[in-house]
């Protein structure tokens, strides 16, 4: 334990490849087999095994593994019990996330809310932490909106909600300044600023989808814009007979078609990092993004952060404008079903799950990085920057909030050859006839297995709500 | 190499460990040739390789194709579809032909480009030359790299972002294309599998050169000598003397570059998990039935079609052997 925390660099130092992670994780599954034995064989006379707890975190960029950092040490320092923290790559863990749950899982882990949590507490793979709900200080620190997040097909909790991030527009003031742009309130001023800066020679709009997840974002907004909020969910669902064939749809590729020549060039081959970078060197104007983006932009130019402001997505002048909805979707974390030491860490992982409840907890990680806002009631908002004030206001005054493609709808669906490469082929020849591509996304959606996540087996997860707690 | 091989393929266990028996044994016991422990030693010999092989090759195989029947998540009882995973795969799914396209790219590649660079290199380096040793260094390097740092490699040399990749900057320096509009090698759905065959071969390359020169160091010095008496020129000793003597090497290296192709997968995975025009065979089963979509019917389904598509070099290898091996 303690010669992982003096090599902290292990993991973190700059750019880990994927071979080096599974490397990692190799290495440590095999720690992990030999570990019991090695007790087993050393017990017989000592009854009760010290308290403990293994966590699960995807808090792999430095700035995170640093806050996850500071978070065991309080912890360490209030209960006496110093976690094992099993940091796997973000992008990693997420693609191994079944054959995690399925295995040998830490005893608690972070995930995300909504569908994507009730999707996996559905198959048994998460175990319900009412007991951990019920504590003193626990419910009531959050709000009614965070508490449908983290609510179960069933009705039992299965997470704590720790932080949320909206996604916004972001530009440089610096920028905008110079150039006299103002902000555009709809979208005819929006697409006549994309004109004024390409004239101006900046890339107007700094975009990157070779992730695959960024361009659902744009889609995203463009959807609950133009079409609103319960079609959308019913869209991300397919319930209520709403279907991607939709003239809806097509409307949605239609608008989306008119803001695609202002992107950045070569974006299908650009990280979302890459993207960020052109904007902190001004040689982009805009750039729409959750608020996490902040990390990169601190990462890159530590003196650029001051010079970030963003504002939500333009009104489109439709009816669903005044929803103000946008997508923020909310971290969590989750105690697992299969991990073997679970049953003698149980004392501890609750412990460690309500002190994740706590607002002094979340406020450790927004001070590493300033992406993610806490959730809890009781967070010190006095420590908040403008940004992050300026956020919590969007969020609070929006009257309908959404996860994010890859969270309000099946895994399945929203994949690398699912929904990320259909996003591609529209991206590719944004003005061609969308006919055939809805038509096969539609197919490709009829086509999966049918979920029997809910009694009834129909496919119809409770997108939550959030009103989080202004300051 | 060429003698290693031909062995390691056929079923030898059996014949070795028999050749293990002491010869004194059989004039002590008449009745039988072998005593009960070497019966069981040869059973143990035989029965765990068979065993594994059986378990970990035939029993995987079969519950693959048993999976590619049903629509099957990870999870619960398994519910057949029948062929409903191979209907939509080929009738619906927008990805697989693609994917095919790419991985017969990809053979067709190898076997005519970059498996030839590999033996020229061989052939140029086998002649006594100086430096060759440095020479054999610098093209097997890359071999020794695993895929994923080569994948990170290209993706520095192909970056389309002004000062990162080394490829477009040296375009744009030199004038060919204008600076504002360089190609995006891994981005462009047009040219980038293009970009991704010559990473791959380029890796490739030095794996094709390093065995076909252990292969050419073995051939009979005399042979180019008679070759050279009887007034052959230098290609005509290569191709009518040399090439014919490397039958079983050329074997290996044909079997070696349909694996390597039908097998690409990480330096794909490592750039864009497979998609964009990057689709293969491999990255959609790992996309769709390793990853969170845990769509392993399909995934299955996908994995059979190229399980067959692997038994067609496979079948004509064997038949190949097996005809040597009757004359």
């Amino acid at each position: 334990m303690d010669d992982l925390e003096k090599k902290p660099g292990f993991l973190t130092g700059g750019k880990v490849t994927r071979r080096e992670v599974l490397k990692t994780g190799v290495i440590a599954a095999a720690g992990l087999t030999v570990l019991p034995a090695v007790i087993a064989a050393c017990g017989g006379s000592s009854a009760t095994p010290a308290p403990a707890v293994k966590v699960g975190s995807n808090h792999s960029d430095a700035s995170e593994l640093s806050g996850m950092q500071a978070i065991d040490a309080a912890f360490a320092t209030a209960t006496g019990v110093t976690p094992t923290l099993n940091t796997v790559d973000h992008d990693t863990f997420q693609d191994q996330i079944n054959n995690y749950l399925g295995g040998t899982p830490d005893d608690v882990f972070t995930w995300f809310s909504g569908f994507r949590m009730r999707f996996f507490a559905s198959k048994g793979l998460a175990t319900a932490i009412d007991d951990v709900w019920s504590q003193a200080g626990v419910s009531s620190n959050f709000t009614a909106g965070f508490t449908g997040s983290v609510t179960g097909n069933d009705n039992h909790i299965y997470g704590i909600p720790v932080d949320y991030y909206p996604w916004c527009v972001f530009y440089r003031k610096s920028v905008w300044a110079a150039k006299n742009y103002q902000i555009p309130a709809d979208w005819t001023s929006f697409l006549a600023l994309c004109k004024q800066m390409q004239t101006d020679g900046l890339t107007p709009i700094a975009f990157s989808d070779k992730d695959g997840w960024p361009a659902m974002g744009t889609f995203d907004i463009l959807d609950l814009r133009l079409n609103g909020y319960d079609y959308h969910v019913n869209l991300m669902t397919g319930a209520n007979g709403v279907k991607w064939t939709d003239a809806q749809v097509t409307k949605v590729f239609q608008t989306w078609a008119q803001i695609v020549p202002f992107y950045t060039n070569g974006y299908a081959g650009l990280t979302w990092q890459q993207a960020c970078d052109t904007l902190v060197q001004k040689t982009s104007g805009m750039f729409f993004l959750g608020l996490f983006m902040t990390g990169e932009v601190a990462t890159v130019d530590s003196t650029a952060v001051d010079d970030i402001d963003f504002f939500p997505w333009p009104n489109m002048g439709a009816s669903y404008d005044a929803e103000k909805a946008l997508d923020a979707p909310i971290d969590i974390w989750m105690m697992s079903a299969n991990s073997k030491t679970l049953q003698q860490n149980m004392a501890t992982a609750q412990q460690y799950l309500a002190f994740w409840a706590k607002g002094t907890t979340q406020v450790l990680m927004y001070k590493a990085n300033n992406g993610f806002i806490p959730t809890a009631s009781d967070a010190d908002t006095s420590v908040y920057d403008v940004l992050t004030q300026k956020a919590v206001t969007i969020v609070s005054s929006a009257n309908k909030i959404t996860q994010f493609m890859d969270r309000d709808s099946r895994p399945d669906f929203a994949g690398a050859n699912g929904m990320q490469s259909f996003l591609l082929t529209f991206l590719n020849a944004p003005t061609a006839d969308t006919t055939q591509l809805q038509g096969q996304i539609q197919a490709f959606w009829d086509a999966l297995p049918a979920y029997n996540a809910t009694p009834n087996g129909t496919f119809n997860p409770v997108p939550a709500t959030p009103t989080p707690a202004a300051s | 190499m060429s003698e290693m091989e031909p062995q390691a393929l056929a079923p030898a266990p059996a014949n070795t460990a028999g050749a293990g028996v002491p010869s004194s044994r059989k004039r002590r016991r008449h009745y039988s040739v072998l005593t009960a422990r070497d019966k069981l030693l040869l059973a143990l010999m035989v029965g765990i390789p068979l065993a594994v092989f059986v378990i970990l090759i035939w029993a995987m195989t079969l519950v693959s194709i048993v999976w590619s029947f049903t629509d099957w998540q990870g999870f619960g009882p398994l519910h057949f579809v029948g062929l409903q995973e191979y209907q939509y795969l080929f009738t619906g799914y927008p990805s697989f032909w693609p994917a095919l396209s790419h991985n017969l790219l990809w053979l067709l590649f190898f076997v005519c480009i970059a498996t030839p660079i590999g033996i020229f290199l061989a052939v140029l380096l086998d002649r006594p030359l100086r430096g060759s040793r440095i020479y054999q260094s610098i093209f097997f390097t890359p071999v020794v790299l695993s895929l994923a740092v080569v994948g990170f490699i290209w993706e520095l040399q192909y970056s389309p972002i002004a000062g990162h990749g080394f490829i477009d900057s040296a375009l744009a320096a030199t004038g060919l294309v204008n600076a504002a509009n360089t190609p995006d090698w891994l981005g462009d759905r047009s040219i980038n599998i293009w970009a991704v065959l010559v990473a791959a071969s380029w890796r490739h390359i030095g794996y094709i050169m390093i065995l076909y020169l252990a292969g050419l160091k073995s051939v009979d010095p005399s042979l180019r000598e008679a070759a050279a008496i009887d007034g052959a020129s230098e290609s005509q000793t290569f191709f009518h003397v040399v090439f014919p003597v490397m039958a079983p090497i050329n074997v290996v290296i044909v079997v070696v570059t349909v694996i390597e192709s039908l097998r690409a997968f990480d330096i794909v995975y490592i750039i864009n998990h497979g998609k964009n025009g990057l689709e293969l065979l491999s990255t959609l089963i790992t996309n769709n039935s390793i990853s969170e979509a845990s769509l392993i019917g399909f995934g299955s389904a996908i994995a059979v079609v190229l399980l067959v598509i692997s038994l067609v070099p496979i079948v004509l290898y064997l038949t190949r052997v097996m005809r040597t091996e009757e004359q």
